[in-house]
């Protein structure tokens, strides 16, 4: 499983990777986090804003920190 | 896609239909203006129509929408409709008083009309679950 965390790197979106790799830990999944912080590539998503939290690119939340329990949710399908 | 971190969070989508008439035309000049004047951002509404996920979710996850459409055909409010967007402020320019046609020559006075029309909807009180829809969302860098 690939997943991308996208943001520049303000407060949230450390919080959003942190929560991620969380989750990602606790299920036991087997999967990549990858940050993306450059602007250009996360323009690419066509997001409104960051964070944003991308799984096998789907994009899975814009502008705001997921719960751990919904990344669980996103990872175990 | 804009070069700040948590862009979403405070911010008004501005989903303009952008048609092939003055009203669409008008829909798209006050769009621009708007965003240039600091009060939203203006969206891709495109991208959502093609179903891209990126947009979509997006339009999704905002807290607070402005849709523009230029006459009653609908189009903007069909393709929210078609993404599963329900909670959004909807402005449609012919109900203003508009007359629709092919002349391109956009005026100010216009303009101005059709940017007030939105401040206006988007300053509305907020009710239920577009309330709630406020609280879930988290503040901008901490």
């Amino acid at each position: 499983m690939d997943i991308k965390v996208l943001g520049p790197g303000c407060a949230k979106c450390q919080q959003t990777e942190k929560v991620v790799k969380e989750a990602v830990a606790e299920t036991g999944v087997s999967a990549t986090v990858e940050k993306i912080t450059d602007i250009r590539k996360i323009a690419e998503y066509g997001v409104f804003g960051t964070p944003a939290v991308v799984v096998d690119g789907d994009v899975k939340c814009v502008g705001k920190v997921p719960s751990k329990q919904d990344v669980k949710k996103w990872i175990s399908k | 896609m804009e070069n700040q971190c948590c862009a979403a969070n405070n911010e008004v989508m501005i989903l303009a239909c952008s048609g092939g008439s003055n009203v669409g035309q008008l829909s798209n000049r006050a769009a621009v203006e708007l965003t240039q004047e600091g009060f939203g951002k203006m969206y891709c509404l495109a991208g959502i129509g093609g179903q891209l996920k990126g947009f979509v979710q997006s339009a999704k996850d905002v807290p607070v929408i402005a849709a523009i459409d230029g006459c009653a055909v609908g189009c903007a409010k069909a393709i929210l409709k078609n993404a599963g967007i329900q909670d959004y402020n909807y402005i449609v320019l012919t109900d203003l008083g508009i007359e629709k046609n092919k002349n391109f020559n956009l005026s100010d006075e216009d303009i101005t009309r059709v940017k007030k029309a939105v401040a206006a909807a988007c300053n509305s009180p907020k009710t239920g679950a577009e309330a709630s829809k406020f609280s879930r969302v988290v503040g901008c860098c901490g």
